[in-house]
């Protein structure tokens, strides 16, 4: 393993069953991830994104091969573990949000804070941090009903951040928000990435994230065809 | 505790089906609470009224007594035993001689049991005094019960017909002199009352009892020979059976009412984890564990039951207090249903009525909560995220 790398995958297939047989969305991948980066995969609808970024987020298991995220063997885990390796350490940002409903942006925000048994004014200050940083103080006491879709997708970041994990894993973030919105998005997540060292894995085929990107990746047909880093 | 407090934010964001559900809740647990107490309030009053009426401290059969065959009343009396003499004399008990009788209301004949007593007796409450009324026909004391039937009033004048111990029998007239009023059927219905003194002419059985009832302050150690001491408990025996039948009868209904309730919370429950399912993957994917999902959702459902509670101990307590204070009048003719029965029954509501209704409710809640939730662990929670499980 590299000095300061986070992911480490290799020969890493996956395969789900279909009928009698199965598809392969992942066939052979070989990648690194270190700590900082700002990188994404990139590749059509179906080319197996959504399957990788599952998996280093240790949302499903490997067919084949390794999958090693912060020192832990992704297919080795129980769920258990799985889960704690999330809770602590591990930030997901969705297509569709996922925002709890019935909570408020404070609440939705202090969510993994509460997993994490924080004092209730440790909570609150990093929660009215990480709103800071995406820019929506001022509608901590919305629902998410009440917010528009950039706004939702910020509250997802500040939810995300809030406990500044090693790891931010975002999957098509931009695709429900206008350019606009995007742009304000990539923004502050490539600021956060500055100040907090985080590192970001964006899954996406859009192009106004692939301009963010420091480092793109080609995902075609579950296989990595391109891998280049952007310096500019 | 997190999944408390996160059950409730989202239990009350959940809004109207929520409160729908607690209502339904509240309702079944408040008609339990009502219709036990109500039973239980029947039960307390219907052993103090046998007790002041009947069935005393306990009593002394004769050997032969049984108050279920009339037929063997011939053979069921005594001279009063020596050991209970002084007793007698004192008052702390009293005798009591039965024989099968007839009366002749109208012409019709109607058989009845002919109940010698003691006038001046104070160990049940049956008022005797009236019994030393002088009249030239045999003074007699019937309750309400005896006297409707028979179509008798205070005053009325009637012939009654009794067999003496050689087996002749031998008629009189007597007169009705004191109606009473009492919630006891079986001291009531089908019974004549008479001077103690008088049955045992009519026998030829002088100084004898069938039975003797006992009073406060009585002790007695020793056996009375050919007489059989019957407790307080024994004698309720009959009584208390019905109670418990009665409440068992009652819980079928209530079976079926928390059935509804359970189906209620059951399909809410169904189908939050299948429309939250989004929520439920997001969940996982901050890091909760399937069993703190399983948990939260579990108590969730459970919540409804505290609600029902929370809501019946401000709602539900001022209308019970109200309840037990002015009691239930019972409709006319729930009397003869043989069980003693005031016109108005105090309902009594006790913390053990209370607090096991409420619990049972809320532990058939939780299972029933639990069950759908158990389906969120088989759930992949690449599929839940995404919202896409059928
Ligand atoms: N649970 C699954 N069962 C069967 N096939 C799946 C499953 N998840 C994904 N796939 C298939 O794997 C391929 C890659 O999917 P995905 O990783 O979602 O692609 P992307 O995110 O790049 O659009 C797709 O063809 C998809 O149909
Ligand atoms: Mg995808």
């Amino acid at each position: 393993m590299e000095q300061n790398s986070i992911v480490t995958i290799s020969g890493l297939i996956k395969r789900f069953p279909i009928g009698k047989g199965h598809f392969t969305a992942l066939n052979g991948i070989d990648l690194t991830f270190s700590k900082g980066q700002f990188a994404g995969v990139v590749g059509p609808s179906g080319s197996g994104k959504t399957t990788l970024l599952n998996i280093i987020g240790s949302l499903d298991n490997p067919t084949e091969g390794k999958a090693n995220v912060l020192g832990q063997e992704i297919g080795n885990l129980s769920t258990k573990k799985a889960a704690l390796l999330r809770r602590k350490h591990l930030g997901f940002i969705f297509q569709t949000y996922n925002l709890l409903p019935v909570y408020t942006v404070f609440e939705n925000v202090e969510f993994p804070l509460l997993l994490l048994n924080m004092s209730g004014s440790e909570r609150k200050k990093a929660v009215m941090d990480s709103l800071d940083w995406v820019g929506i103080a001022d509608k901590v006491k919305s629902r998410p009903a009440q917010l528009s879709g950039g706004e939702c997708q910020r509250v997802a970041i500040a939810r995300a951040m809030v406990k500044k994990p090693e790891l931010v894993l975002a999957d098509e973030p931009t695709a429900n928000l206008d350019s606009e919105n995007s742009h304000h998005i990539l923004q502050t997540m490539e600021n956060l990435n500055k100040d907090l060292q985080t590192t970001f894995i964006f899954a996406t085929h859009d192009d106004k994230v692939i301009k963010y990107l420091k480092r793109k990746i080609l995902l075609e047909d579950g296989k990595v065809t391109a891998d280049d880093i952007i310096t500019n | 505790m997190l999944s408390l407090k996160l059950a409730w934010r989202n239990l009350v964001g959940a809004g109207l089906r929520t409160w729908l559900n607690v209502i339904v809740l509240a309702f079944v647990l408040f008609m339990m609470i009502w219709h036990y107490g109500l039973l239980d309030g029947w039960n307390q009053q219907a052993n103090k009224d046998m007790q002041a009426w009947e069935v005393g401290n306990g009593q002394y059969w004769h050997q032969n007594y049984d108050p279920y065959d009339f037929f063997t009343l011939e053979e069921s009396h005594a001279k009063i035993p020596e050991a209970l003499n002084k007793a007698t004399t004192d008052g702390i008990i009293t005798p009591v001689l039965i024989t099968q009788g007839s009366v002749y209301p109208d012409g019709r004949i109607q058989s009845m049991l002919l109940k010698g007593i003691n006038p001046d007796q104070k160990v049940v409450a049956i008022p005797g005094t009236d019994l030393n009324t002088e009249s030239e026909e045999i003074p007699v004391v019937i309750g309400r019960r005896m006297a409707k039937n028979c179509k008798l009033q205070e005053g009325d004048i009637t012939t009654i017909r009794w067999r003496d111990v050689n087996g002749t029998f031998d008629a009189a007239e007597v007169k009705v002199v004191k109606v009473f009023n009492c919630n006891v059927p079986s001291v009531d219905a089908g019974q004549m009352y008479i001077h103690i003194k008088k049955v045992q002419e009519m026998m030829q059985a002088p100084d004898e009892a069938t039975m003797f009832i006992i009073g406060e302050d009585f002790e007695m150690n020793e056996t009375v020979s050919g007489w059989e001491y019957k407790d307080f408990d024994f004698l309720m025996t009959e009584m208390n059976e019905m109670m418990k039948m009665k409440k068992v009868g009652g819980s079928f209904m209530y079976v079926i009412l928390m059935l509804l309730a359970m189906l209620a919370i059951f399909d809410t429950q169904v189908l939050s984890i299948f429309r939250r399912q989004k929520e439920i993957g997001t969940y996982i994917a901050m890091g909760m564990t399937r069993r703190q999902v399983v948990s939260l959702f579990t108590v969730e459902g459970a919540m409804h039951a505290i609600l029902a509670v929370i809501f019946i101990a401000i709602f539900g307590t001022p209308l019970l207090i109200w309840l037990m204070s002015v009691g239930m009048s019972m409709p006319a003719g729930s009397d003869d249903m043989g069980i003693a029965i005031a016109e108005t029954i105090y309902p009594v509501y006790g913390a053990g009525l209370i607090i096991g209704t409420s619990l049972l409710v809320f532990i058939i809640t939780l299972i029933v909560s639990y069950l759908p939730a158990r389906k969120i662990s088989k759930m992949k929670p690449t599929d839940a995220i995404k919202g896409k499980i059928q």
